[in-house]
């Protein structure tokens, strides 16, 4: 009795230590899998940032020095003897207000008409006496537009005649490159953008300290531009960004939140409702650049709307991005446990009381933080653009939405593609820099009013 | 809100006459429930009477719950679900077009399983109902019935410093006495509970249970348990489900000293479910 008892608790012993064998063989595989995933996953991730942190390098690199550009603080004679203007035209009595504009548009001719660029070269021979016999060098130290802003202040102000005004003029685009060591100096003199003298004296005014490198406003405050290349900024496409992400936010927005709230909690499950649901998804996948084609064929040609206007931006990227809002709605609205629903419905609420109550408070998160990624990737978006004519050169701030514009992407890629490279690279890079900023606003927001509006329950 | 009250003191003197107690609060006459193609309730009559606590009990999927849902019309948030035959509330068939389902839930309240609390706080928890349907017009009216419900659901002591604090930061047996008390707090006539304590520990379901025999003098109860010492301490009469039928149904006493099914008899001496 006793030793069967034995050889039972051997036998039983022996049996445990076997089993305990195969599973600490097992376990030692699985720990080797779980040290393998992880190891992939971790490489994974460390890829990626390190891709986005060369990326942020890169354009950072290349970007920011086009953030200071090189201008010349002058002083500004407005010689009443170069600008040779009458007063500016007032109301005559008896005059219509057509005649008055008549007046004032031949004022401006004559204004137009006067020698600016002399200002600019008699600023300039302060500085640099010796060019005195060769102004017109002298000048291309200046970006060429900057002679109509002199005309523009005096538009504005007639007063300024006669008198002497400090200002930054913008250095030439090429100058700029020049100083900021983006040419080579040893290339040969014939294949040089700028004359000997003219660097000559870019170099010694810059030793001088009298070109510097200063904050670059014209990149903001100005728009496009072809002949004055230096003047050139950004004002333009962002107001036409901002058109498009302000129709996007009102459009795309309130309907995408709308229909995915009466599919999910209203619309009955049948045939049509699948069929919708597959078409929203599909449409989710369609690439950007068709949603251009529809744009210009439907907004364009059909209800003849402005070509490379903001609206019909504003509307391609608002149908873009609809389903993206859609489906994101729907999962945040999903997501709601059925215990919160069934919770309101037993004390008599209505179904539109439980939704609007009770599930869409929870829900707000995750819909704004899908709302606001589909509007960032509306605002990054050019293919469907370009189709749409927004590639078009524009030299003016739309003052609405029907007017011409571009957009921040669609200027990126007319930089990247001018020819005087060595500036619009950097020029190119700034713009990105521009656009990059807006989004991770964008994205930080998201995250704000997700950490907001989050509840646990 | 006063003819609530009065409405209520009503039926508690109701219980005390001989007549009353046998006053019928809900029938149901061969109902039957389909989840898509699936008979899951097999015609059941059933007749709930005024004040009385009914327990429901039978093995796990038997249909239950399936009826419980029935008696307020929740299985219409079911996809798929279809309820046939006649389920009477005071004699007004709960299911005829002309009946607002609102209405119906206003009158009939429902307790679920898991305690469902509103990510608010414990008073908007329990103000919710009776703001919707206009039971009070004040805020003083509003405290009122806040405190009155809590204090009725043996919450009140427990959370009375704290009424602005998340209903969802309490235990779980005081997140079920809040919903008891939410539900409460619209004066339903009939109250559905769905396994009311099968996630609480002892103590929190002794308090519970308590409430239940306390509710029992102004609402009539209906409570689907597990628990046949639960069964045999809270209710009067007691109905046995079983695969979809209702087997039989009698005072409590009588189901768990002679019940009159074999199968009954099996499932209370525990030799199957
Ligand atoms: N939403 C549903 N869809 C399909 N079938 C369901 C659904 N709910 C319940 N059923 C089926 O109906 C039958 C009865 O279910 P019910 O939930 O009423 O059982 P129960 O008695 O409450 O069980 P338990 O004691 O486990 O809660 C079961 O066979 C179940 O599979
Ligand atoms: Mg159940």
């Amino acid at each position: 009795m006793n030793t069967t008892n034995q050889t039972n608790l051997q036998d039983r012993e022996a049996a445990w230590a076997k089993q305990r064998r195969v599973v600490e063989q097992s376990l030692a595989r699985r720990h080797a899998a779980e040290r393998r995933f992880r190891g992939l996953g971790l490489s994974g991730v460390i890829f990626g940032l390190a891709m986005v942190a060369l990326l942020f390098v890169t354009i950072l690199a290349k970007g920011l020095p086009a953030f200071w550009q090189a201008t010349i603080p002058v002083e500004i004679y407005f010689d009443p003897q170069i600008i040779e203007v009458e007063q500016r035209p007032g109301l005559l009595p008896g005059e219509s207000a057509a005649q008055l504009r008549e007046r004032e548009m031949a004022w401006q001719t004559q204004l137009t008409m006067s020698n600016w660029n002399r200002l600019i070269e008699n600023a300039l021979l302060e500085f640099v006496p010796e060019a005195a016999d060769s102004r017109a060098e002298l000048r291309r130290l200046v970006t060429s537009g900057e002679r109509f802003r002199l005309r523009d202040m005096v538009v504005a102000d007639p007063s300024l005649i006669g008198k002497r005004v400090r200002l930054d003029l913008l250095a030439d685009a090429n100058i700029d490159v020049w100083l900021k060591g983006n040419i080579d100096r040893d290339l040969p003199d014939n294949q040089q953008q700028l004359s000997a003298k003219l660097r000559q004296w870019a170099d010694d005014l810059y030793a001088r300290d009298v070109i510097r490198m200063s904050f670059s406003t014209a990149l903001f405050a100005n728009t496009d531009s072809r002949s004055s290349l230096a003047s050139a900024g950004l004002a333009g496409a962002l107001a036409g960004s901002l058109y498009m992400m302000l129709i996007v936010i009102l459009l795309a927005v309130p309907v995408g939140v709308a229909s995915a709230i009466y599919l999910q909690e209203f619309a009955p499950r049948n045939k049509f409702t699948d069929l919708i649901e597959v078409n929203i998804n599909n449409l989710a996948a369609v690439p950007s650049i068709i949603f251009g084609l529809l744009g210009a064929a439907v907004f364009i040609n059909w209800f003849k709307m402005p070509l490379s206007a903001p609206i019909v931006g504003g509307l391609v990227l608002s149908l873009m991005t609809l389903p993206t809002v859609i489906i994101a709605t729907r999962s945040a609205l999903q997501a709601i446990p059925p215990s919160i629903r069934q919770a309101a419905l037993g004390i008599g609420a209505s179904k539109m009381q439980t939704i609007f109550h009770h599930v869409l408070p929870l829900a707000l998160p995750g819909i704004l933080t899908g709302a606001i990624i589909g509007v960032a990737q509306a605002i990054g978006e050019t293919a469907p653009l370009l189709l749409i004519g927004m590639s078009a050169f524009v030299a003016a701030v739309p003052a609405t939405p029907f007017d011409q514009s571009t957009a921040l992407p669609v200027q990126i890629y007319l930089w990247q593609g001018n020819e005087l490279r060595n500036f619009f690279e950097a020029r190119t890079s700034a713009a990105i820099i521009v656009l990059l900023s807006v989004m991770i606003t964008l994205n930080a927001f998201a995250i704000w009013l997700r950490k907001r509006f989050e509840k646990r329950w | 809100m006063e003819n609530n009250l009065q409405r209520s003191l009503a039926a508690a003197e109701g219980t005390v006459g001989v007549s009353a107690a046998a006053k019928i609060k809900m029938t149901a006459r061969d109902a039957r429930v389909f989840y898509g193609e699936k008979e899951a309730l097999h015609g059941v009559n059933l007749d709930i009477r005024e004040n009385e606590v009914l327990a429901f009990i039978g093995p796990s999927g038997c249909g239950k719950s399936t009826f419980l849902r029935c008696l307020n019309r929740m299985n219409d948030t079911i996809d798929g679900c279809r309820v046939t035959g006649k389920i009477e509330l005071d004699g007004e068939d709960i299911y005829d077009r002309s009946l607002d389902v609102v209405l119906l839930r206003a009158r009939v309240g429902m307790v679920f399983q898991k305690p469902n609390p509103f990510p608010k706080s414990i008073y908007d928890n329990i103000a919710y109902g009776p703001k919707l349907h206009g039971l009070a017009s004040t805020r003083a009216e509003l405290d009122e019935v806040v405190e009155r419900s809590l204090i009725r659901a043996g919450l009140w002591d427990e959370v009375k410093d704290r009424l602005d604090q998340p209903g969802t930061g309490l235990s779980g047996g005081q997140q079920q006495r809040l919903c008891i008390a939410r539900a409460v707090a619209v004066s339903p006539e009939v109250i559905l509970m769905d396994e009311p304590c099968s996630a609480l520990d002892p103590i929190a379901t002794a308090k519970v249970e308590q409430l239940i025999t306390e509710l029992a003098e102004n609402f009539t109860i209906v409570i689907v348990t597990h628990n046949m010492q639960q069964a045999a301490r809270v209710s009067n009469r007691t109905a046995f489900f079983h695969l979809g039928d209702l087997v039989e149904v009698d005072d409590t006493t009588h189901i768990f000293t002679s019940p009159k099914d074999k199968r009954t008899e099996d499932y209370i001496t525990g030799r199957f479910g």
